[in-house]
């Protein structure tokens, strides 16, 4: 028993090991970023790194074989495999403090890593000049809103996240006198829509209510290029509490306004959007500005002007977003990130990173360790130098 | 008399880098150091003409000397006259380099009717609606999907653009002699623009008067919408300091003014004396308008003066020329006079480092910059850290092998950064994103320096492999040597690189609010940490002796190589500051090399001609 334990503990504290997993990791990190340029920056990421295991479908089936040891799997041998070797191998002395500086700071950086891919979420803000916003937007997600407004004073939204309904399993939200459910096949994660002619090819829409039926859904393959954004449509049967269907809607990201439903006395209104992520304070563009050097099109500077309005009126100023000097306010900070219609519309970009501080404390160690072991390796090299010359001397 | 060798060597590369300061002889009695001083406003940047004509010619024919049909061997800014002056001559020089067979068929050339591969603007004429005709099919498609046929294409149309706008940026090429034109339009200028106002508020006004004055406003529309060069300052006074003007947009606003400004005038004055061969009213208008000019900007016209004797000096062909001596010098001294010629091997490659020293200095002064900016200025600043510790190396060892990788990574990357200015101007201005000095300063200046030790580890370790394999020279002190550098710089490489790595996440993080983001060129310089990790580990764990880490570090320079130029092919990712893909075939061919050298590494001992019992 004793033994294979010791084989395990052996095993999994061996530069071996660390040899291996360092070189798997190299692999993984070459691989996906050759993938990048098939898959985009996101689902890469996705795909290689914030999982177990690299999966591949065999052509023509929808099984999963793990191909290749996923980002979590070798950062997370990574980090036992060093835990375990500074227990087993060095006892604590001053000659290797620096390291184990080194490698407390590789630790601190995988974990921060770790830590940011579970709990930072980044969205972007659109700001029209004079505009007014409390919410910003997620790059990728999609939902599909219920907005109640009932009444007249204040909106009840309902959000489903778009993973969710895509299923078509029906959807049930016990404050909602309806009940939600895609039509089998009928969930497109990309697409292209068109008004329908009177000459259109297709056959009558699957939507009976709403603007669906005007409109003709062409079902695309998705994209991952950076500059082209997929846009989702669905077609959603909608049925009341009472077992009478509510029509049939379509859905789309395409779709400019949201669509109006009169449920007895309550009054709906149906969207799919971006997923928005509200906060407890308003951000105005007064601004926006992008120099360019004179005589080119290559841009200077951009910078947002904007005001911070908190809730509660207790925030209430001015400040100027841009490169490298973003705006940190209620735990979010804001990043001058594009731009759009004619210099008019800015795009901040939104992070929310409770660990952000993590690579800087790890950097702090790393760079620490290294200087130590640097400088010892040195003086030794030096000493050695001199020791030498003083033997050849007679 | 030996060991007054190295003193020789010493004294004579020092009088030939000292020789980059003299300005040659002018050939003509034109002032051509004057006029190519002048400075003007292109891409964002004040420079001087010297530099235009400099860039062009590279761009348009990869290189800087030309040589007019009759045989005379032009300067850059000679060239230049005749482009702004004398279009008649230059529609004749061949200067379009076409090395594309197709693309030299759509102009039913052949090559022998070029100058090594060089054609002439009258040559291509014929077929330049055709050109257009496949440029604009070419634009329907992503430009990393274009064939090489089509690349070619766009690049052409390129460069006969640069052309044509060199043309109209002085004055309009269809002008028997511009500046009595100038002069007319002066003439007409206050009754044309009475007519024109006449008309525009519907009284009466003189239709001849009102025609010549929009004969005028037509070919000066399209003339500031063609030329290229900004050579006229704000006016004094102005609040905007930086809005330059070309000569059209100047004539231009003429009409609201009344009168035309004194340097469209005065390079009126200069074409029209240069086309009348009349060298000393030329001379004489540069010089006044230069004096004109240092009045109110004197730090430019130094600047300009500056950037001149820099274009001139060449550091960087000279420092290149001084490494292919050294190297020879250091492999000669394996074979004879080890000590003196070790020596002056040593000082060859410490004169090319302070050569190149004073290039990277004197662009840091011009630019007002840190070293690296662009990929151009990293291929320099890799090469200038290679040959720093390969130097410091050969101080420690003195055995020569410092100087011979020293004096190779240094070539090889003036070679390489030869290669990169052919896309224009090299010091060119920053975007947005990358406009921060500390930054530059830090995390590039940093992470280049970790490239600068791959590459000399790497070429280390190729001198120990093809040392040991195919000569007799590797005893075991040597090894041992070797062996103590390569992991001494893979160590240094180590620390440069995760520290360079780190900052970058840092500068991410403050920019764009993430430390890492799985970006292309954050993930090569991971690979390059990832990979001195494995080579440390690897010594450390015993996995590898001698052979095992040379082969591990030559690899290294496969690594290294992918992160500086492979992820920029790829054409994704947020630092997109240096796309090119024409790179891709050095850098496989670089690839396979190095594989191949492991291959030879690999050979078992036995096989090797070294390390063998006597």
């Amino acid at each position: 028993m004793k033994l294979i334990l010791d084989q395990f503990r052996d095993f999994f504290s061996s530069l071996r090991l660390t040899v291996a997993l360092l070189v798997l990791s190299i692999i993984l990190v070459f691989v996906a970023t050759l993938d990048q340029v098939n898959l985009g920056i996101w689902a890469v990421q996705e795909k290689y790194f914030q999982t177990f295991f690299v999966m591949k479908y065999f052509p023509g089936s929808t099984i999963p074989i793990p191909v290749f040891p996923g980002g979590y799997t070798i950062g997370g041998m990574l980090l036992i495999n060093l835990v375990l070797a500074h227990f087993e191998r060095f006892k604590p002395q001053w000659r290797k403090a620096g390291i184990s500086l080194t490698h407390a700071g590789i630790v601190l950086l995988l974990v921060g890593e770790l830590f940011t891919g579970l709990f930072s979420d980044e969205s972007h803000m659109r700001l029209d000049e004079g505009g007014t916003k409390n919410f910003s937007e997620s790059f990728l997600k999609r939902e599909v809103a219920v907005i109640e407004t009932t009444e007249s004073d204040f909106d009840i939204i309902t959000s489903i996240p778009i993973d969710r309904i895509a299923r078509s399993k029906p959807v049930d939200v016990p404050e909602l006198p309806f009940v939600l459910r895609v039509r089998e096949g009928a969930f497109y994660p990309n697409s292209a829509l068109a008004m329908r002619g009177p000459n259109m090819p297709q056959g009558p829409s699957i939507a009976n209510a709403g603007i669906g039926p005007q409109i003709a859904v062409t079902p695309m393959r998705p994209t991952y290029k950076p500059d082209e954004v997929n846009v989702p449509s669905m077609f959603v049967d909608i049925t009341g509490r009472d077992g009478a269907s509510l029509g049939t809607w379509l859905l789309s990201t395409m779709l400019s306004a949201p669509q109006e439903l009169t449920v007895g006395a309550r009054k709906f209104r149906l969207d799919l959007r971006p997923t928005r992520f509200y906060k407890d304070f308003n951000v105005t563009l007064i601004d926006f500005t992008h120099d360019k050097y004179p005589g080119t099109q290559i841009p200077k500077n951009f910078s947002s002007k904007v005001r911070v309005l908190s809730d509660d009126r207790s925030v209430d100023r001015e400040t100027l977003i841009y490169m490298n000097n973003p705006l940190r306010h209620g735990g979010f900070t804001f990043y001058q990130s594009g731009f759009d219609n004619n210099d008019t519309t800015s795009v901040l970009q939104v992070v929310q990173n409770p660990g952000w501080f993590l690579p800087y404390a790890a950097c702090a160690l790393v760079t620490l360790g290294l200087l130590i072991q640097f400088g010892i390796h040195l003086k030794g090299f030096i000493a050695r130098r001199y020791a030498k010359k003083s033997e050849v001397t007679p | 008399m030996k060991r007054y060798i190295p003193i020789i060597v010493g004294i004579l590369v020092a009088a030939f880098a000292l020789s980059t300061l003299r300005l040659p002889d002018s050939k003509t009695a034109f002032d051509t150091e004057k006029f190519g001083t002048l400075p003007i406003l292109v891409n964002g940047r004040i420079k001087p003409l010297d530099t235009v004509a400099r860039t062009s010619l590279l761009f348009m024919q990869h290189k800087q000397t030309f040589k007019r049909p009759d045989g005379t061997r032009l300067e850059p800014v000679e060239w230049l006259l005749d482009v702004f002056f004398r279009p008649d001559l230059s529609d004749d020089y061949r200067h379009f380099r076409i090395v594309s067979p197709d693309v030299l068929a759509l102009f039913s050339l052949r090559e022998e009717d070029g100058d090594h591969f060089r054609y002439s603007f009258n040559q291509l004429r014929p077929a330049i609606q055709e050109l257009e005709r496949q440029a604009e099919l070419t634009f329907e498609i992503e430009s990393a999907l274009r064939t090489p046929f089509q690349k070619s294409v766009v690049q052409l149309r390129e460069q006969m653009m640069l052309y044509h706008r060199l043309k109209h940026s002085m004055q309009l090429p269809d002008s028997e002699d511009f500046l009595a034109e100038v002069l007319r339009f002066q003439e007409v200028l206050p009754a044309g623009v009475a007519a024109a106002r006449a008309k525009s508020t519907g009284t009466e006004m003189n239709e001849a008067d009102f025609k010549s004055i929009l004969d005028f406003a037509n070919r000066y529309e399209f003339m500031a919408s063609m030329a290229y060069i900004l050579p006229v300052p704000p006016p004094e006074g102005s609040a905007d300091g930086t809005t330059w003007f070309n000569i059209g947009q100047a004539l231009q606003r003429a009409f609201e003014k009344q009168a035309i400004d004194a340097h469209v005038m005065a390079y009126a004055a200069m074409g029209h004396a240069y086309r009348a061969g009349s060298h000393e009213q030329f001379n004489e208008i540069v010089r006044i308008h230069s004096e004109q000019f240092e009045k109110r900007f004197t730090d430019k016209l130094d600047r300009s003066k500056v950037e001149f004797r820099f274009n001139h000096a060449q550091p960087f062909y000279k420092a290149s020329i001084l490494f292919v001596l050294a190297f020879l010098l250091a492999v000669f001294s394996w074979l004879k006079w080890p000590e003196e010629l070790g020596r002056s091997a040593f000082w060859v490659v410490l004169v090319a480092f302070l050569l190149m020293t004073l290039g990277i200095a004197t662009r840091m002064w011009l630019e007002a910059r840190p070293p690296v900016t662009n990929l151009y200025s990293s291929a320099l600043f890799v090469g200038w850290g290679s040959v720093l510790l390969g130097l410091i190396l050969e101080r420690f060892f003195r055995n020569g092998i410092g100087s011979v990788t020293a004096s190779t990574v240094g070539f090889l990357c003036l070679v390489i950064a030869h290669n990169l200015s052919f896309t224009g101007d090299t010091m060119e201005m920053m975007r947005a994103v990358l406009d921060d000095n500390f930054w530059l300063a830090t995390h590039v200046v940093v992470i280049t320096i970790g490239y600068s030790a791959m590459f000399l580890a790497g070429f280390l370790a190729i001198v120990y492999v093809v040392m040991g394999t195919i000569t007799r020279r590797l005893d075991a002190p040597t090894a041992d040597a070797l062996t103590r550098m390569v992991y001494g710089i893979v160590c240094f490489a180590t620390l440069f690189s995760l520290v360079g790595t780190i900052l970058g996440g840092i500068w991410a993080d403050q920019s764009w609010g993430r430390f890492w983001g799985w970006d292309p060129k954050e993930n090569g310089a991971l690979l390059i940490v990832l990979w001195c990790a494995v080579i440390l580990h690897s010594r450390w764990g015993g996995l590898v002796r001698q052979r095992g880490l040379m082969n591990l570090a030559i690899l290294g320079n496969v690594v290294t190589a992918w992160s500086w130029f492979g992820v920029n092919m790829l054409g994704v990712g947020l630092h997109s500051y240096g796309f090119m893909d024409s790179a891709f075939i050095p850098l496989v061919v670089f690839g396979l090399s190095q594989v191949a050298i492991v291959g030879l590494g690999s050979l078992p001992l036995p096989m090797w001609r070294s390390f063998k019992a006597a």
